[in-house]
């Protein structure tokens, strides 16, 4: 009885984590925006600062009409927004957070579980983009996959670095082994995970497939209402995972003074360093070409990510 | 194949045996939706159910690490390309007039007999072998890595060779192309 207090317990946590962090991120990223821009962003929301914006936003998101295309795949077109999201969900449930089993479900092969249903949530913009029955739509599914096909094996040859490192696929136990010289051994293939988790996220200045000033957001043309939000969500969900896993692999998690007591706080500053980064770079770079994106995958992330495969190698040959 | 194991079973099932065969028996079902349906896309996301209902047996099996490779590779990456390829072809929205083939009933036979030969074989490779699924994980990543590098290291170095040599060969053929169009 007590197993199942737990274990419900621990999937209530990573729920109320799932629905909090993306909606802390978008705020964050409204304010951050903002400043950088020279204005205030939201305001009035809520009172202080706009606080309350995102809320407001999810009640226009739901008082919309859900509007179905007469031409679109009717079922495709409802289920992609759940294939969307519920991936990154999942994948929160594996991320440890602190040690002594702070982490929703410690699973054996946890870095294959997290890159492997991750790679699931794109199924949902794909399905997004063929059912649509809309050019656009078509269009930004296409550069999904694409962008996907090209992104997917430099993260996969990055992460394969870091459980090389630490020999053991399971992520409370790469956090376990950490030491502090593990980041500048691993940063090249930190800089290659992180970069191609971007491209996977379609996140600026990746963001080909959805711009929105070009093919009007790509797969999510059609969407309105409480489905749109979704796509919206599983964005923001995806960048909380991408910022935790990067933290866990190669900033070393809860690592840090008084990791004993505090270490979960560690996990959440380094996410949140991370996630600002995300915001940053949106600020900051224009987006870039379909070519320019295929050409920084095949022959600029791969190579680095190798090489830093075959210096993993030498120095765990030589230290062992 | 899947539900090949189902009759080593005794006479009071456990509930992963029952799960097992449930799954195994949606697994077959979208496999044959698979292929039987009208619909080019609707083919290719079923196939996404079946290689899913597939990633659940090796779970139920404890072979943890295969049943997310399978995820990965299979639903994450071939899926996509097949969807991909379906995109930049033709995939209409509803039936595709040319989804029957002529050939269907050769294909059945050929299908009828690749599965029989595959579901006898593990048959009768596994007739006496019973997992035990409470005692210590058969197919932990650990387990498997050992056998894959300790037991079967020629066979795995001899498909990554035939693996490379298929990489090799397949820019070979679309170097070529490009170069004629350029002379042109």
């Amino acid at each position: 009885m007590n197993d199942v207090l737990d274990v419900a317990l621990r999937l209530v946590a990573v729920l109320v984590v799932f629905l909090t962090f993306p909606l802390v991120v978008g705020q964050t990223e409204h304010k951050v925006m903002a400043h950088m821009q020279g204005r205030l962003g939201p305001m009035y929301a809520g009172g202080f600062h706009g606080w309350a914006q995102l809320v407001a936003d999810g009640v226009k998101f739901a008082q919309k009409e859900d509007v179905v295309p007469a031409n679109a795949d009717r079922r495709i077109f409802q289920l992609a927004p759940a294939v969307a999201l519920l991936p990154y969900l999942l994948v929160l449930i594996a991320i440890p957070v602190g040690p002594h089993g702070f982490v929703g479900q410690a699973i054996d092969a946890g870095l294959f579980f997290v890159l492997a249903v991750m790679g699931v949530g794109v199924l949902g913009s794909l399905m997004a983009g063929w059912a649509s029955a809309n050019k656009f739509s078509l269009l930004g599914g296409l550069r999904t996959a694409a962008q996907l096909m090209a992104y997917e094996l430099p993260m996969l040859l990055a992460a394969a670095s870091v459980a090389m490192a630490a020999g053991t696929l399971s992520l409370p136990g790469i956090v376990e082994a950490y030491h502090w010289w593990w980041t500048p051994w691993q940063i090249i293939g930190a800089v290659v995970f992180f970069t191609a988790g971007l491209a996977e996220l379609q996140r600026p200045p990746f963001d080909m497939p959805v711009a929105d000033s070009e093919i009007i957001f790509g797969a999510y043309t059609e969407y309105t209402g409480l489905r749109f939000a979704l796509f919206l969500l599983a964005e923001y969900a995806g960048i909380v995972v991408l910022c935790a896993l990067t933290t866990v692999l190669f900033l070393g998690g809860w690592h840090g003074p008084w990791s004993d007591s505090v270490g979960w706080l560690w996990t959440l500053i380094k996410t949140f360093v991370l996630a600002f980064i995300v915001i940053w770079l949106r600020v900051t770079y224009p987006r870039m070409r379909e070519d320019q994106l295929q050409k920084l995958a095949w022959t600029g992330l791969i190579p680095l990510a190798l090489a830093q495969i075959a210096l993993t190698g030498v120095v765990k040959v030589v230290i062992s | 194949m899947s539900l090949a194991a189902a009759p080593s079973g005794f006479l009071s099932p456990t509930g992963v045996e029952i799960a097992f065969v449930l799954v195994g028996i949606a697994t077959v079902g979208a496999a044959l939706v698979t292929v039987s349906t009208k619909q080019l896309v609707h083919a290719a996301l079923w196939l996404v159910v079946t290689l899913g209902g597939l990633a659940v047996e090796y779970l139920l099996l404890t072979a943890e690490f295969i049943a997310w490779v399978q995820v990965l590779i299979y639903v994450g990456s071939v899926v996509v390309l097949l969807l991909f390829g379906l995109m930049l072809t033709k995939a209409p929205i509803g039936r595709s007039p040319d989804a029957d083939s002529g050939n269907r009933w050769a294909a059945l036979v050929v299908a009828v007999a690749s599965a029989t030969t595959l579901v006898w074989v593990v048959v009768d490779a596994f007739r006496a072998t019973w997992i035990n699924l409470d005692g210590a994980v058969q197919g932990s990543t650990k387990v498997t890595g050992q056998i894959l590098f300790q037991h079967w290291v020629l066979p795995f170095e001899a498909l990554s060779v035939l693996l490379l040599a298929a990489l090799v060969g397949a820019i070979v053929l679309s170097r070529r192309t490009d170069r004629k169009n350029g002379a042109r």
